[in-house]
């Protein structure tokens, strides 16, 4: 097993326990090692860095003001494998004044990205839906680059836990 | 306190410092939570009695509203997409007899309407029980020339999801036929007997704790009327044997192999325990 | 060929903003899952989705590997004029998919 499969068993046996006691339900015994846990905190920590700096490529130097963006996210999922997403930016998609640009991130996966759209005034309604997978709790991220230039942000927090009697990875 | 208010307060004082509190008192109140639930399932008696007929729920009802939403949007259920390469190979000429599903059984719709909810059947051929797939294989060796598609394939679930889609809203059937008695008897057997590591009996959850959390899933109680299912952690579409592998593996046993006997009997017994309940072909689950 | 569903209703008002929904078999390996002996399984993601209306491009996604498998994209376009949807994803190893749809504008 490599240092990457030991880190997500720990990562998956705590989420295990975290989720089952949020929750209130029986969980089955944990197993970690603290190290691993320790790497966790520090790698943590560099992702949420990978996501400021993804950010920054976006926006640059820029303002970003928060609002007019909503993310919608179950608060609590079944399952991180397949998270259903909107993200709605308010805005009423003139051609003088629509949304332009929105680029949505993550905290904790290994990479900081989602995804980013291109809209124009053709689209009618700053709204889109998908699926999204995510490794851990945490909180989205998006951003949305209107016509005029200016940068808006929204975010949501969802909670991801584990189902049972999960498939071995084959 | 709420124990997970309990943890992080322990856990933010810790991260200050660098340590793992956080994890080791959500871990120690686990193990503490866990002890409790092991005492209940070792200690109670295995369940005889079914759930009452009219007690019984699909594991639809027990979902998130989006997991729910996700599976009532034909538009948007990830399954619809197998149902249109079902019916795509259904109309595909194969094997050494260049033969489609089509040119015997014509239009889907009519010909497999409410086939699906009165499987696994009896094959007077084989003399047992065969189920959908075992049947899809048999109609591919014995009317096309062609060899059996493998278990967990594309096409074979492409195929299978397409026949049981045709059966959508109808009611699984009771599989009464007598020659499936010792069979469906045998699958109970299976059903109620403690295996695995866990030593835990299918029973042991689906029917005395259902709709109880476990990690962090509410327990269903196992009627298998979606099958094939889009499982979210699968991130694709499996059968009810690759779901009952992973119950086994999830009790820590060997799970029996794809088309083991086991396996069909305990197919036949969880449809004959699910008999009425309505068919939700391509269903998604957790 | 991958298998995609597409919703675009087949009829709609001039004006109306009508709501496409996509979806697209695809596994979308992100790259960082390992197997059970230790090997990396490559990434084998789609990286674009790109939807236009009677060939003025009306929609375009970037994708990663968050992105769930079977990848679901829905999003919203303004009925113009009678025509044709066209959808075009692509991806690494060359994948490459397109699909369309009608709609009637009154």
């Amino acid at each position: 097993m490599t240092q990457h499969d030991r880190h997500r068993t720990t990562r998956r046996a705590a989420l295990r326990a975290a989720g089952a006691l949020a929750l209130g339900g029986a969980a089955v015994a944990v197993t970690r090692t603290p190290a691993a846990a320790q790497t966790s905190a520090a790698q943590e920590a560099a992702r949420k860095a990978a996501m400021q700096e993804a950010i920054r490529q976006v926006v640059g130097e820029a303002k970003v003001t928060e609002g007019k963006v909503t993310v919608d996210i179950p608060p609590l999922v079944e399952n991180g494998n397949t998270v259903p997403c909107t993200v709605v930016v308010d805005s009423p998609m003139t051609a003088a004044e629509h949304v332009k640009a929105i680029h949505v991130f993550n905290e904790k996966n290994p990479q900081p990205n989602v995804f980013s759209l291109q809209l124009g005034p053709r689209a009618g309604r700053a709204s889109v839906s998908t699926r999204i997978r995510l490794q851990d709790s945490q909180t989205i991220h998006a951003i949305a680059e209107l016509s005029d230039g200016s940068f808006w942000s929204g975010s949501a927090p969802v909670i991801i836990t584990l189902g049972a009697c999960l498939e071995d990875l084959i | 306190m709420r124990p997970a208010r309990h943890c992080e307060a322990r856990g933010d004082e810790a991260i200050q410092k660098g340590g793992t509190a956080r994890l080791e008192c959500f871990a120690s109140l686990a193990m503490r939570g866990t002890l409790a639930t092991f005492l209940a399932l070792t200690l109670t008696a295995p369940a005889v009695a079914e759930i009452p007929l009219d007690e019984r729920r699909s594991g639809f009802d027990l979902m998130s509203p989006e997991t729910q939403a996700m599976q009532r949007d034909d538009t948007a259920n990830p399954g619809m997409l197998w149902v249109g390469e079902g019916e795509a190979l259904w109309n595909r000429k194969e094997g050494g007899a260049q033969r489609a599903c089509a040119d015997c059984h014509g239009d889907a719709a009519q010909s497999m309407r409410a086939v699906a909810a009165r499987y696994p059947a009896f094959s007077a051929e084989l003399g047992r029980p065969i189920d959908l797939q075992g049947q899809v294989n048999l109609c591919r060796a014995r009317r096309q020339d062609a060899p059996p598609l493998r278990f967990e394939s594309q096409e074979l679930l492409a195929l299978t999801t397409y026949v049981a889609h045709q059966s959508r809203g109808l009611p699984v059937a009771a599989l009464d036929d007598e020659r499936l008695v010792p069979f469906r008897e045998a699958g109970r057997r299976r059903f109620l007997e403690r295996q695995g590591q866990l030593n835990f009996s299918c029973a042991n959850c689906h029917e005395d704790n259902w709709g109880k959390k476990l990690a962090g899933n509410i327990i269903p109680q196992a009627h298998p009327t979606g099958y094939p299912i889009y499982r979210l952690e699968w991130q694709g579409m499996g059968s009810l044997q690759r779901r009952l592998r992973n119950c086994l593996t999830g009790v820590r046993a060997e799970p029996y192999a794809f088309g083991a006997p086991e396996l069909i009997e305990l197919e036949l017994y969880l449809n004959w325990r699910a008999r009425g309940l309505p068919i939700e072909t391509p269903g998604v689950r957790p | 060929m991958a298998r995609t569903l597409i919703n675009v209703p087949p009829k709609a008002k001039r004006g109306d903003v009508i709501s496409v929904k996509t979806l697209i078999s695809h596994v979308m390996e992100s790259g960082y899952r390992h197997s059970t002996t230790g090997a990396a399984i490559p990434r084998d993601i789609i990286r674009s989705f790109a939807a236009s209306y009677n060939g003025a491009e009306i929609f375009r996604a970037e994708l990663y590997p968050a992105i769930a498998a079977n990848p679901f994209i829905s999003f919203h376009t303004v009925a113009t004029e009678s025509g044709t949807l066209e959808f075009k994803w692509e991806g690494d190893n060359g994948f490459a998919q397109t699909a369309s749809a009608k709609i009637t504008v009154e």
